[in-house]
């Protein structure tokens, strides 16, 4: 095995940038990672050997003509399955895109492009993002690297287990309900959900439009970091961007500090339903934190118990006009004959898979004549409701923080067919989605009973993204000296 | 009030879902388990509460109106599923009556 795998995304950026290490070098170390390893871990749809190698042979070929290289020049990123990618297929862990190569390029990969990162290949996911373990995937569940009976959380459970599996630095992720949070706790890594509208959706395959938000992996919070700030800032192809610089990210990961800070403990985040682990690493946290020299405090957020049924309206409603476009007319499957609505409602019954059918039909029923006061306009009363216990909140204290999930990662199967099971697993990140603010998961732990990872979530105002990056370079510093290795350094699924 | 399944059947036909008995069957009580749990948000008193549609506020976004360039026709027809002179190839959408 390469020892180029176990190197964080900046440490290759530099080495590239040194001459020390080419990006040849560096995507055929990973690349033969992913085929030493991918069969058990299920972490990729489609890994484009030939496409990164030309990417690399690029980056390469500028460095030895003196071109300027961009941030990540060399670093091979593993893109989830629904950003669009000119030659490399995009599938959305659907059935109904199988074999679809798009006709044009997502915004964040372009400028991952140029910022001379590896597009290594693309990641499981849950169908169309629907779901918190990759198991709604049409293509079958990745595994989590720490123990491969386990799921890795999702929906971009794939790019998380890419990452925690060093079959690549880095993978982006799109985080609607909580699909970069999870996971990234669930695995044991960073990931992080900036500010709505901070990072573009042009090219994103449309889950719920109002909530998603694509966002950055690492098993550094300095990698995170570094990802989130190539792919961020003002698209005008995206009419929600928000026109306004990249919060300084990069410089809060490189300067961990919590001296002073006001950090309020979502009290409506604990107890029943919350894994005894879970909550005894978050008091661990807790503890350094104040060592730290942090004030913490606990706030409570009353109408936090209201954003998850808040969300599985307001979500599906979203799903079920998005995925009206998925009708076997222009792209896509096309199954059955007939008049074009008996083909439609064929190609839809064949294509989508138990979740995205549950969705779009709780979608319509919620936006349904005579019910759409009742549901959809109630839910997004709430959501009005939740952004102002922030804005309460956040006139007492600098950050909020969490779990970011009740429990560690559970068995592949055991929550399948159970989807409000299923839809906990979202319940302390949904707040964050449905106020556009911006929130990080970095681990912080094992849970003694079941030796899985744990997160902290910690979420920050819109736009104040380097605060969470702030919080989390500090409980990495601290909590990696405890240890005395990076956590994953524990992780012994794969060996 | 429980969702029927006639009900579930009709959200298919709405929905465009050719659904199997067997899958009604499945997910009429589903439909109605996480309908029953989401109707909790029918118990916050928000008599005068404004509803958010997105969180950053922003109304009425324009960009500037200059050509650029779009898909080629082969570009656009890429991924179709029957194509004939150079346009999408559908099933006929008016049915005799």
């Amino acid at each position: 095995m390469s020892e180029l795998i176990k190197k964080s995304a900046a440490e290759l950026a530099a080495a590239v940038a040194a001459g020390e290490a080419s990006a040849v070098e560096i995507a055929t170390a990973h690349l033969d990672r992913i085929a030493a390893v991918d069969d058990k871990v299920r972490a990729f749809l489609h890994v484009a050997t030939d496409d990164a190698l030309a990417q690399a042979r690029e980056v390469d070929r500028k460095r030895a003509a003196g071109e300027p290289l961009g941030a990540l020049a060399g670093v091979p990123v593993a893109v989830k399955d629904l950003f669009t990618t000119i030659g490399m297929p995009t599938t959305c862990g659907s059935k109904i895109l199988e074999g679809w190569v798009p006709p044009y390029e997502s915004t964040v990969t372009q400028r991952l492009r140029g910022a001379g990162a590896v597009l290594i290949g693309k990641a499981n996911m849950d169908e169309f993002a629907m779901g918190s373990s990759t198991e709604n995937s049409g293509y079958g569940p990745s595994r989590n690297p720490w123990n491969l009976a386990k799921v890795p959380g999702g929906s971009s459970g794939g790019s998380a287990a890419a990452v925690a599996a060093f079959e690549a630095p880095l993978a982006i992720g799109t985080d609607t309900g909580g699909s970069i949070r999870q996971p990234a706790s669930l695995c044991g890594i960073v990931g992080t959900k900036p500010t709505y509208g901070g990072s573009s959706r042009y090219g994103v395959v449309a889950f719920a439009s109002s909530l998603d938000t694509p966002g950055p992996f690492g098993r550094t919070v300095l990698d995170a970091a570094l990802l989130h700030a190539a792919m961020s800032g003002h698209d005008p192809m995206d009419s929600t961007s928000i026109d306004a610089p990249v919060p300084p990210v990069v410089e809060a990961a490189r300067h961990g500090d919590v001296a002073g800070l006001r950090i309020g403990i979502v009290s409506e985040f604990s107890g029943d339903g919350y894994q005894p682990g879970v909550m005894s690493r978050f008091a661990e946290a807790v503890e350094l934190l104040e060592r730290l020299g942090a004030k913490v405090t606990e706030i409570s957020c009353p109408h936090f118990k209201y954003a998850l049924p808040a969300y599985y309206l307001i979500g599906p409603s979203e799903v079920s006009s998005n995925l009206a476009r998925f009708d076997g007319m222009r792209y896509g499957l096309r199954v059955g004959g007939g008049s074009a609505e008996e083909v439609m409602a064929a190609t839809r019954a064949a294509g989508f898979g138990a979740e995205a059918k549950r969705r779009i039909m709780l979608g319509t029923y919620a936006l349904s004549s005579g019910y759409y006061d009742a549901y959809y306009g109630k839910a997004q009363q709430v959501r009005t409701l939740i952004i102002r216990d922030f804005e309460a909140a956040f006139g007492q204290v600098d950050v909020l923080i969490s779990p970011p999930t009740p429990t560690t990662a559970f068995d592949i199967g055991e929550r399948a067919d159970d989807p409000l099971a299923m839809y906990l697993a979202d319940l302390c990140t949904i707040p964050s989605n449905l106020a556009g603010n911006a929130a990080i998961s970095v681990p912080i732990g094992l849970a003694p009973e079941n030796g899985l990872p744990v997160g902290l979530q910690v979420m920050a105002p819109p736009l104040a993204d380097d605060r969470v990056y702030r919080v989390a370079a500090a409980v990495e510093a601290a909590f990696t000296e405890r240890w005395g290795h990076p956590l994953l350094a524990e992780a012994k699924g794969l060996s | 009030m429980p969702i029927t399944r006639d009900e579930v059947a009709h959200l298919a036909r709405l929905s465009r879902l050719a659904l199997s008995d067997e899958e009604l069957d499945h997910l009429a009580p589903q439909l109605d388990q996480i309908i029953s749990s989401v109707a909790q948000v029918q118990e916050v008193a928000a008599d005068g509460i404004p509803q958010t549609t997105h969180a950053t506020g922003l109304v009425n976004v324009y960009r500037a109106d200059e050509p650029v360039h779009c898909l080629t026709p082969e570009q656009a027809l890429s991924g179709a599923p029957a194509v004939e002179l150079q346009r999408f190839k559908v099933p006929r959408i008016l049915v005799e009556e």
